[in-house]
C-alpha cells in the first residue's frame, strides 16, 4: 500500500490556470495565480515550500532567460532551493519528486508555464530539429505530426474516421472541464467533410493554441499524511527518449512510451483513467496501444490537449487531470503521460494511487 | 534508502575556443562526453540517464536540443533530462545528475553542459533581440563599484584577480584565452568597457562543453580499488532569490549566503576557509572573486579582496581559487558551471596536471547565474569522510 514507506511521494495539491488563445497576463502573472492556488489547495503557504522546479521554454516565451522572471511567482524569500527545466512541467515534476527523496525536505512545487500565443509555431518548432539536416527542412510539429500520421494510417492502425470521433469524444468530454479552450457538440461526419490543413490532418485533429499554467504541490509520505485526508500517491514514474530522427525510427509505435510504462510498474493493476499528451488525434491509439492499455480504460476525460494545449503546462495538466480522478472522483489507479519533440521522441509516464 | 554516496569517476571537457568551427553541436558534446567516459573507463551503453544543461537556446537558435543531442549522447533508449538556470546552469546540471545516483534511482549518470557560442550572437540574445541590453558586464558592473565603495578595496585588486587566473590558465591546456604577456599594467591599459570592468577583466565568449560520469558508492569504490581515486561529493545545493525589490543585496546576496551556509553544514565544515583546500568559482568579471569569497562565508565582511592581494588565492597560496584559470579564461556559458565543478573533482582527484594544488583533499565548486540571484555550490573530496567524523 504506497504511503508506507517514508520516501514515498504524494501529490497533495493543485491548481490550473484558465486555458485562454490569448492571455492578457504575462507567464510570471499565470504562474503567481496557480503557485498560490496549488499551495492553498495543499493547505499550507509559500513559505512551507522546501523545493521548487519550474518549466518552461525561452522559445515559447520569446525571450531569453524567460523563467528568471518567473521566479517572483515562487516567491523565493527567504531564498529557496530551486531548479528549472527547459521542458514540460511533467519534467519539473520528476526533478522535484527526485529531490525529495534525497529525504532532506519534505514539500515541493513543480510549474509548468507557456504562452504559445506569443509566439508563431510554424516559425519556432522547426527550430527544435536539428539544425543541420531537419531544421532547413522547416517543417514543423503539424508537418511531422501529418507524417507519423500518414504511416499510421497506411499501416490500417487507425483510420480517418476514428481519427474524426477521437476529436468530437474529447471535445464532448470537454464540456464538462472548467479548463477547456475547444468544447462542444460535433458530428465525426460534418467533420470528415471539412478541407485537409496538412494531409492527413483535418483542422479538428489538430490541438488549439492556449496560454496557460499549473502548479503541483508534492509531499513525502509523513508529511503528506499530516496535511492532506486523501494524498494521491506517486507509484510509478519514469522517462525515455529515442532517436531524433523521424527517419530512424518505426512511426508506427512508440517504443519510450512502452519502456516508460514498463519501468513505471504500469502492469502491476489496472490503469481506470489515462491522461495522455495526445496533442493529435492519431495519437490517441498509437500512444494507448504503447502504454498497453485496454478498453476498459477511460481515455482523457478532461478533453487532453484536443481541448486545450498551453505547451509546456500540458503534460504537468494530464498529471493533476489524472490525480484529480483519484480525489474528486473516487478512482484507485490512474496515469498521466508526457510527450516531447517530433513524433513522439520523448515519453514521460507517472502512475498515481489513491489511497 | 534516501542519499547514499555518489562518485565523480569521470571528467571531460573541450578546447576552449571563440569559434569550434570544426565542430556541430553534436561533435562537441561528444568530444567532452566521450573524454569522461575514457576517464571513466566506461562505454556509452554503461550509461543509465543522461542529464544536459545550458543556458538559453537562443545562443545557438536551436530550441530544446536535447532533442537532437539524443542521438549524439547515446541517449535513445534511456532517460535524457534538460535543466536550465542561466549561469549556474551547469553546476545544477551536476546536482541533478548527482541526485539521481543519491537517491539510488540510477547507477551510472552522465551530465553534459555546453554552449556554441559563436554560432549565435551572446550579446543579442542576452537582451532577447531588444535594443539597449547592456549585457551581462554592464549589469554587474554596479554591483562591483558598490563593493569596492563598502569594503574599500584598493583598484588594483581587479586587475590582480586577472592576471593570477589567465596565468593559470598558461597551466591548463583546455582554456581559451593564453596572455603570457599579461600584467596588472597591460589590465589598467586595457579598454574601460564598464567601469570597474576593463577589457582584461572580462571573460571571453567561447565554444566548449563539459562531461562528468557520476556512480554510486560500489561504482566509486571499485574505481578506487583499481586505482583511479574518485572524488566523492560530499555536499550539494541551490539556492534562487528574486531580481529585484527594496532592501535585496546583489553584492552580498542572502542567496549565496544561504547557499553557502547549506553546503557547509552537509559537508561537515565549520571553518571553510581552513578546511576547504582550493576553490573553483564562477568569476566571469575579476571583481567577483573577492565578493564570492565573502558572500560564501570564506573571508569576514569587507576583507576578501585582502586574500587577492596578499596572494593567498594564488595557484601557491593558501587558499586558492580558480586554478584551472576560471571563467576569465574560458566561459562556453552554459558550461562553465559544470567546468568549476568539475576542476574541484579534478582536484581531489589528483589529476589537475600543471595546475594541480599539491594535496588537495577537499575542494569547492561554485556557479551563479542571472543578476546574482541563482547559486549551485558543491563541496568534493578524495575521502567519504576527510574530516574524521
Amino acid at each position: 500500500m504506497p504511503g508506507q514507506n517514508p520516501d514515498d511521494i504524494a501529490i497533495i495539491g493543485w491548481s490550473i490556470s484558465p486555458m485562454e488563445r490569448h492571455t492578457g497576463k504575462t507567464e510570471a502573472q499565470l504562474l503567481l495565480e496557480v503557485v498560490t492556488g496549488a499551495v492553498e489547495d495543499a493547505g499550507i503557504t509559500r513559505r512551507e515550500v522546501d523545493f521548487t522546479c519550474a518549466g518552461s521554454c525561452d522559445y515559447v516565451a520569446g525571450q531569453a532567460f524567460s523563467f528568471v522572471q518567473n521566479i517572483d511567482a515562487v516567491g523565493a524569500w527567504p531564498p529557496k532551493r530551486d531548479s528549472h527545466v527547459e521542458m514540460d512541467g511533467a519534467w519539473a515534476l520528476y526533478e522535484a519528486w527526485i529531490r525529495l527523496q534525497l529525504g532532506d525536505i519534505d514539500v515541493a512545487c513543480a510549474m509548468g508555464s507557456g504562452r504559445s500565443s506569443t509566439a508563431d509555431p510554424a516559425l519556432i518548432y522547426p527550430m527544435e530539429m536539428d539544425p543541420f539536416y531537419l531544421a532547413p527542412l522547416g517543417a514543423d510539429a503539424m508537418s511531422f505530426a501529418a507524417l507519423q500520421a500518414r504511416a499510421l494510417l497506411d499501416s490500417g492502425k487507425v483510420t480517418e474516421r476514428q481519427m474524426a470521433e477521437i476529436a468530437a469524444r474529447t471535445r464532448r468530454d470537454a464540456k464538462e472541464s472548467p479548463y477547456a479552450q475547444v468544447k462542444g457538440d460535433f458530428d465525426a461526419d460534418a467533420l470528415l467533410r471539412e478541407d485537409y490543413v496538412r494531409s492527413p490532418l483535418r483542422k479538428h485533429d489538430l490541438p488549439p493554441i492556449t496560454d496557460g499554467a499549473c502548479a503541483m504541490v508534492i509531499a513525502r509520505a509523513d508529511k503528506a499524511k499530516e496535511l492532506c485526508p486523501n494524498p494521491v500517491w506517486i507509484t510509478g514514474f519514469d522517462h525515455y527518449a529515442e532517436l531524433h530522427y523521424p527517419g530512424m525510427r518505426d512511426l508506427r509505435e512508440s517504443r519510450s512510451t512502452t519502456l516508460a510504462a514498463k519501468a513505471a510498474g504500469i502492469g502491476e493493476g489496472a490503469v481506470e483513467v489515462a491522461e495522455i499528451q495526445a496533442a493529435f488525434t492519431h495519437e490517441e491509439p498509437l500512444l494507448v496501444e504503447a502504454l498497453g492499455l485496454g478498453a476498459d480504460t477511460v481515455v482523457n476525460p478532461s478533453g487532453g490537449p484536443l481541448a486545450a494545449n498551453p505547451i509546456m503546462a500540458t503534460g504537468l495538466i494530464r498529471i493533476a487531470e489524472a490525480a484529480r480522478q483519484i480525489r474528486d472522483n473516487g478512482k484507485h489507479r490512474t496515469l498521466g503521460h508526457s510527450t516531447s519533440g517530433p513524433c513522439l521522441q520523448q515519453n514521460l509516464v507517472c502512475i498515481l494511487e489513491g489511497n | 534508502m534516501a542519499h547514499q554516496p555518489c562518485a565523480v569517476v569521470g571528467v571531460g571537457q573541450t578546447h576552449h575556443k571563440t569559434r569550434r568551427w570544426d565542430v556541430s553541436l553534436g561533435g562537441l558534446v561528444r568530444e567532452a562526453a566521450g573524454r569522461a567516459l575514457e576517464d571513466a573507463q566506461m562505454d556509452w551503453k554503461d550509461i543509465d540517464a543522461v542529464v544536459i544543461g545550458k543556458a538559453p537556446d537562443l545562443f545557438e537558435g536551436v530550441m530544446k536540443p536535447e532533442l537532437y543531442l539524443t542521438d549524439a549522447l547515446g541517449a535513445a533508449g534511456k532517460p535524457m533530462f534538460r535543466v536550465h538556470t542561466a549561469g549556474s546552469v551547469g553546476g545544477t546540471t551536476g546536482i541533478v545528475a548527482a541526485h539521481h545516483v543519491e537517491t539510488g534511482r540510477h547507477k551510472r549518470v552522465l551530465a553534459v553542459a555546453y554552449q556554441k557560442q559563436s554560432e549565435g550572437n551572446a550579446q543579442f540574445a542576452l537582451g532577447s533581440g531588444r535594443g539597449a541590453s547592456l549585457g551581462a558586464g554592464g549589469a554587474f558592473a554596479p554591483y562591483m563599484r558598490a563593493y569596492i565603495a563598502r569594503s574599500g578595496a584598493p583598484m588594483d585588486v581587479g586587475p590582480m584577480v586577472a592576471v593570477k587566473d589567465r596565468q593559470n590558465a598558461m597551466k591548463n591546456p583546455y582554456a581559451h584565452l593564453k596572455l603570457a604577456d599579461i600584467s596588472i599594467d597591460t589590465v589598467k591599459a586595457s579598454p574601460m568597457l564598464w567601469d570597474p570592468i576593463h577589457y582584461l577583466e572580462s571573460c571571453p565568449s567561447s565554444d566548449g562543453a563539459c562531461a562528468v560520469v557520476f556512480t554510486d558508492e560500489e561504482g566509486g569504490k571499485a574505481a578506487e580499488k583499481a586505482g583511479r581515486q574518485p572524488a566523492w561529493i560530499l555536499a550539494s545545493a541551490v539556492r534562487s532569490e528574486p531580481s529585484q525589490f527594496p532592501g535585496r543585496d546583489p553584492v552580498r546576496p542572502q542567496g549565496a549566503v544561504d547557499c553557502a551556509t547549506d553546503v557547509y553544514k552537509q559537508a561537515g565544515i565549520t571553518n571553510p576557509r581552513e578546511q576547504i583546500d582550493c576553490a573553483e568559482i564562477y568569476v566571469p568579471f575579476s571583481w567577483l572573486e573577492p565578493m564570492w569569497l565573502e558572500a560564501h562565508l570564506i573571508a569576514e565582511e569587507g576583507t576578501g579582496w585582502k586574500m587577492t592581494e596578499s596572494g593567498d588565492t594564488a595557484l601557491g597560496g593558501s587558499f586558492p581559487v580558480n586554478m584551472s584559470g576560471g571563467v576569465l579564461s574560458s566561459n562556453p556559458i552554459g558550461a562553465s558551471g559544470l567546468l568549476r565543478f568539475s576542476e574541484a573533482a579534478l582536484q581531489v582527484r589528483g589529476m589537475a596536471g600543471e595546475h594541480q594544488v599539491d594535496g588537495a583533499k577537499v575542494a569547492l565548486g561554485q556557479a551563479y547565474g542571472a543578476a546574482n540571484q541563482y547559486f549551485s555550490m558543491w563541496v568534493v573530496s578524495n575521502s567519504l569522510d576527510p574530516f574524521g567524523k
